[in-house]
């Protein structure tokens, strides 16, 4: 019978359906969650902090690394904010300094000054995966935090510490990253990021990031302790943040390339 | 001087004014050998030779943020040359900063330009070639300078008061040719001399993956040209007036950086355009390790003639290698390549250089000429191949 054929299919198709709308529903409602987590964040207009950055070996030898980062926020989802790193330590690159651009999709526009030249110079930010100075942090890491440069999968929730968790599969929809996925923990009470586990590009556990030290600022949260720690190399680096500065009255001119020559 | 005093006067009033005096700075002790006796008379037969770089950053700000001053005394003692000890003010300037402009007042160091091998358009300040023959080491150019920055761009003009002579190596030094220069007893086309004032208007900006930067100059000319002294036993700078116009661009596209200088100059006798363009590109996390290699390739192009001041870069060809290991050291090498495509003279220039603990530096080059026949750009130099080591100490 014809119609008997047809009834595997139309099974098929109806079961076919009601995965994907299940699916639909949990990438929605991963995406919320990161939604509500990143929106936290929002109308924060520009931050300033120093930070140390700690650069640990497997055999546990330590180099320490002075920085500030100057950020302008960019309200528009559309839009990725303005950054700007400049380096106190190593003496060496004393005044090195990084503009980003951030992109949602499209790559980052990024400015490297080198004070021993005093030579500004646009680099390619197709180097997403790489070190970022010699860091267990990628390019990446610091650069790719806005919402829409992943798409998300709800996970689960589970307890984290005091807190319950609600875990999120994010993947990057940008080109050159060099991870498959990550796997992020939110929490319930605050919406914030706890811990992060990256994936490499053959699908194995890479590197586990725990946020800690989580400050309140007029309801704009910062986390002050920020650990990398790469599970197949047993290398580590912490980022120690001072206290955050927000409304500093930064502007676009603070974030354009030829203010670069002229930070200190 | 002027602007020296400008920034002791600063530093007396600063404590009035608020705002800290940040002090740093790094001392090089620099040792080259030479593998080949040297070329012409005079010139010191010492197989090593050595000197040492102190310099010293003083910088301050107002607690305001809208005021700026910088003073960065630099000294080199070399052991042989006497021309080649040097003291300069690499910077020493009062800056004041508007939301979109600032003026500044004193001397400062400006780069422009983007290729590697050749800083075509890099036009304001003078080349230290007694320093390093890459022309990479600059001389504090006196200046009053104001900058616009706008929705469009930036644009900065320069009036610039005094003149700086480029630094030669004297009769025991290596690096010159068969008599040395006489920097005691340079010549000018403008009557005013070294006092001459010269202008520069300079536009940047960016366009998406384009930076483009355009620059018209009038004024003394930083390459000198050379005339026989009298007696024959030297050679005398000549500084020409000149006028140029130039322009940089480069297009940032994945791992691909492909960049161009070009500039026309009405020169001594004529005018003429000269170019350097070619790309970089970098391959990422090679072999999954943490290490980048780029690879440089750049054509330099020279339409000046004999009356003008020599270009070794006149029909010549750049290929290089870059390995940077992204390390807690920084570790980098570069090595280069040029190629003289008329005369087939070569020039093979490699770096490398890593951090050692937080506060040492180490730097390892190599150089070396061949190739050249009598009458050639670098025949002066075929004798001068060697390895430098800089160990310097940052504070």
């Amino acid at each position: 019978m014809k119609l008997k054929r047809e009834i595997p299919a139309l099974v098929a198709a109806v079961l076919l359906m009601t995965i994907a709308y299940a699916a639909q529903a949990k990438d929605d409602r991963g995406f919320e969650i990161a939604a509500r987590s990143d929106r936290t964040d929002l109308g924060f207009g520009d931050s300033e902090v120093e930070l140390k950055m700690v650069l640990r070996n497997a055999a546990g030898q330590e180099a320490t690394r002075a920085l500030r980062i100057a950020t302008l926020e960019k309200p528009d989802e559309s839009v990725g904010d303005k950054s700007l790193v400049v380096f106190d330590t190593p003496r060496d690159i004393k005044g090195t300094a990084l503009l980003s651009h951030a992109k949602i999709l499209d790559p980052d526009d990024q400015w490297l000054y080198l004070p021993a030249l005093k030579r500004v110079k646009r680099i390619s930010s197709s180097n997403k995966s790489g070190p970022f100075v010699g860091s267990e942090f990628a390019f990446e890491d610091f650069t790719a935090i806005e919402l829409n440069k992943f798409s998300y999968t709800y996970v689960g929730e589970v307890p984290c510490g005091d807190l319950t968790c609600d875990v999120l599969e994010r993947t990057p929809r940008y080109e050159n990253s060099g991870y498959t996925k990550q796997i992020s923990w939110v929490d319930q009470a605050d919406y914030q990021i706890r811990k992060v586990e990256f994936y490499d590009r053959r699908g194995d556990l890479l590197k586990v990031l725990e946020l800690k030290d989580y400050r309140n600022y007029d309801g704009i949260w910062r986390a002050h302790t920020l650990s990398m720690s790469n599970v197949q190399t047993n290398k580590q680096t912490d980022l120690l943040y001072g206290d955050y500065t927000f409304d500093n009255g930064l502007a676009e001119n603070d974030f354009v390339k030829g203010r670069l020559s002229r930070l200190r | 001087m002027r602007a020296f005093l400008l920034v002791i006067l600063l530093a007396v009033l600063s404590p009035a004014h608020g705002g800290e005096v940040d002090v740093s700075g790094s001392v090089e002790l620099q040792a080259r050998a030479f593998w080949h006796d040297p070329q012409w008379v005079g010139q010191d037969d010492q197989a090593l030779q050595g000197s040492v770089v102190a310099i010293t950053e003083f910088r301050w700000r107002n607690e305001e943020g809208d005021q700026r001053a910088s003073l960065i005394p630099y000294l080199r003692w070399d052991a042989t040359d006497d021309e080649r000890s040097l003291t300069d003010l690499r910077e020493a300037y009062w800056a004041f900063e508007g939301d979109d402009y600032e003026v500044l007042v004193g001397a400062n160091t400006v780069f422009w330009g983007v290729t590697e091998s050749l800083h075509l358009v890099d036009i304001i300040n003078q080349t230290d070639f007694a320093g390093d023959i890459d022309g990479e080491d600059k001389l504090g150019q006196p200046m009053v300078s104001l900058m616009l920055q706008r929705d469009w761009g930036e644009i900065s003009a320069f009036v610039m008061p005094y003149f700086r002579e480029r630094t030669f190596a004297g009769v025991d030094g290596r690096f010159r040719p068969p008599v040395p220069v006489d920097t005691d007893n340079a010549l000018y086309e403008s009557s005013r001399d070294e006092s001459h004032v010269d202008f520069a208007l300079r536009y940047s900006h960016y366009i998406g993956d384009v930076d483009i930067g355009l620059h018209a100059f009038s004024g003394t000319s930083r390459e000198p040209r050379f005339v026989p002294a009298a007696d024959g036993q030297s050679l005398l700078p000549v500084y020409d007036q000149i006028d140029q116009f130039g322009v940089d661009v480069q297009y940032t596209r994945e791992a691909w950086l492909w960049k161009l200088e070009a500039i026309a100059r009405d020169g001594v006798t004529h005018s003429f355009a000269a170019a350097v363009g070619g790309f970089e590109y970098t391959m990422y996390q090679v072999s999954d390790s943490s290490a980048d290699v780029g690879m440089l390739l750049e054509y330099q192009y020279d339409g000046r003639n004999e009356f003008e001041p020599v270009t070794i870069a006149d029909n010549d060809v750049f290929v290089g290698a870059r390995l940077a290991l992204n390390d807690i050291q920084n570790t980098a090498i570069l090595a280069g390549f040029s190629y003289d495509v008329d005369t087939g003279e070569t020039f093979i220039n490699i770096e490398a250089e890593r951090r050692f603990g937080d506060n040492w530096f180490g730097e390892l080059r190599v150089r070396a000429f061949s190739g050249a026949k009598p009458g050639d750009t670098t025949y002066w130099l075929q004798k001068d191949d060697y390895v430098q080591l800089n160990i310097a100490r940052y504070f």
